[in-house]
């Protein structure tokens, strides 16, 4: 076994580590936080509020 | 009012604002740069050398209108997924899904293209010290795993690193130009011996056009950090046309060194020329910088198309144009974190078919299609909202030219590849419309149609 197996072998442990990292955090979120927060984003939140304040002349 | 309307947003996790126009141009110019160090050079198989030059030039004006359209038309909608976003609020939602899938299969293919060419780089290097036929899936699949992961970790930290290792590819090119010394020809540079006629007439000018797109393939995705700019209007067509310059300048130097230093016969089928063209310099400090950029230019380039393609993806989610699920945020990174992880599977198994050049042209032909709905939705836009009636962060000039010149370029682009790929035009028009036909009478129902358009702007004229 040489260098460039050892670096593939290498190459396939770190995959799996950085998969494997991002799933199990992505599951942890989804069980800590409520989904309705989760999914809570708007699309234009900063000219929706801009909007609003002009329109609610406060 | 606004109180209540902020007690809401307080309640709400939005993606996080935290770019500038440096990132924006590290998003356009990362994703597109790797098309200069490879990819470019097949249009001079189809047109000889003076055919890609034309190729070079007449593409770059079609993506100088489409970086013009997409400044101005980005400044009023500054929403994450782009020109999906835009097609949603000025032409409607079937144009927007399909310029949404569009967004998305462009930008995964092209991460997986540019994970093969990583991989692939890496089992050269291999067979140089003596290891023949490396393996380069593992490295595929690592360096679409570490950048998802970097994406997965912010948005911030992503697009520095994408400015720095897209900077160091393009210094490269740059420091490799004076080396040519272009002040003294016949030195280094051999134009006057190696420039020939057009080999194949007129006709393979228009053939070289599509590989031409290589040169700036790309450059449109800047529009997809819009939702995470500190003031969009300002630093999105900044970002753009920054980035529209320096692949211009990128171009013409990529074109004018490998031209002078490679016979078009060779440099028209070369796997990596920038490389090659190094090679011909008998130069090893040169041969290593054009490898460190070759590779940090593959890696800018999928890196960035990460990015976009989940920003894309999450904003279709969260219209429900696909299942909500999609459109979470990450509490701590604040970034689409359902979006990026679902979409290595797919660019992994991209990756691994092996089909570059069909991966490639499916990536291209989703690009062209997006382009070819810009020229279209500007003159829509302008016509249903004129200048007076919303704010624009940016207003491109001699409207209605570049859209009209982005029609025609596009058209003449379709032509190109009709020519080389007429069978993959046509299996993906195809694609196309079985996925309209899906989500015009499956999906559209499951989407809340008041909610999905959000910009508060005058009703359009003649509503």
């Amino acid at each position: 076994m040489d260098f460039w197996d050892i670096f593939s072998y290498a190459a396939w442990i770190v995959s799996a580590g950085l998969l494997l990292w991002m799933l199990m955090d992505a599951i942890r979120i989804n069980r800590e936080y409520d989904e309705d927060l989760l999914i809570s984003s708007r699309e234009g939140a900063d000219e929706l509020l801009e909007a609003d304040e002009k329109g609610g002349g406060s | 009012m606004s109180e209540q309307t902020a007690t809401a947003s307080a309640e709400r996790i939005n993606l996080l604002k935290v770019l500038g126009p440096v990132h924006v141009w590290a998003l356009g110019v990362g994703i597109v740069l790797v098309g200069e160090y490879m990819g470019w050079n097949f249009s001079v198989g189809k047109g000889g050398a003076y055919g890609s030059l034309i190729a070079c030039w007449f593409i770059g004006l079609l993506y100088t209108c489409v970086a013009m359209i997409d400044s101005e038309v980005t400044s009023t909608v500054a929403a994450a997924g782009g020109q999906y976003a835009q097609a949603k609020h000025i032409v409607g939602p079937l144009m927007a899904f399909n310029v949404g899938l569009y967004l998305v299969l462009a930008y995964t293919m092209l991460e997986a293209a540019d994970a093969l060419v990583a991989g692939d780089l890496l089992a050269i290097v291999a067979d140089q010290f003596g290891h023949p036929d490396l393996d380069p899936k593992p490295f595929v699949v690592l360096t679409i795993a570490f950048l998802a992961w970097l994406n997965y970790r912010g948005v911030f930290m992503t697009l520095t690193v994408n400015f720095v290792i897209t900077a160091i590819a393009f210094l490269a090119l740059v420091i490799m130009f004076f080396w040519v010394q272009p002040w003294n020809p016949g030195a280094v540079l051999l134009h006057e011996k190696l420039l020939t006629d057009l080999p194949y007439g007129w006709i393979g000018v228009i053939a070289s056009l599509q590989f031409g797109m290589w040169y700036y393939l790309g450059i449109e995705g800047t529009c997809q950090a819009a939702e995470e700019v500190r003031s969009a209007g300002r630093s999105i067509p900044l970002g753009t046309m920054s980035g529209m310059i320096t692949l211009l300048i990128a171009a013409t130097i990529t074109w004018y060194m490998a031209a002078g230093l490679l016979p078009w016969e060779y440099l028209g089928q070369a796997g990596v020329p920038m490389y090659d063209a190094a090679q011909m310099t008998g130069s090893p400090f040169l041969m290593v910088l054009l490898f460190i950029g070759t590779i940090f230019s593959a890696i800018a380039s999928a890196n960035g198309c990460i990015n976009d393609a989940s920003r894309s993806w999450f904003s279709m989610g969260r219209d429900r144009y696909l299942p909500i699920w999609f459109a979470a945020v990450h509490p701590r990174y604040r970034t689409p974190y359902r979006s990026i992880v679902f979409l290595i599977p797919v660019a992994v198994a991209f990756g691994f078919t092996g089909l570059l050049d069909q991966v490639i042209t499916f990536s291209i032909l989703s690009g062209l299609l997006g382009y070819t709905f810009m020229s279209l939705n500007m003159m829509k836009f302008r016509k249903s909202w004129p200048l007076d009636s919303i704010k624009r962060g940016y207003v491109h000039p001699f409207h209605p030219l570049p859209a009209l010149s982005l029609l025609i370029l596009c058209a003449a682009t379709y032509f190109a590849t009709f020519l080389g790929y007429g069978a993959s035009l046509l299996a993906i028009m195809v694609f196309y419309i079985v996925a309209s036909l899906w989500f015009h009478f499956h999906r559209y129902k499951y989407v809340r149609r008041a909610d999905q358009f959000t910009m508060p702007w005058p009703k359009p004229k003649g509503y």
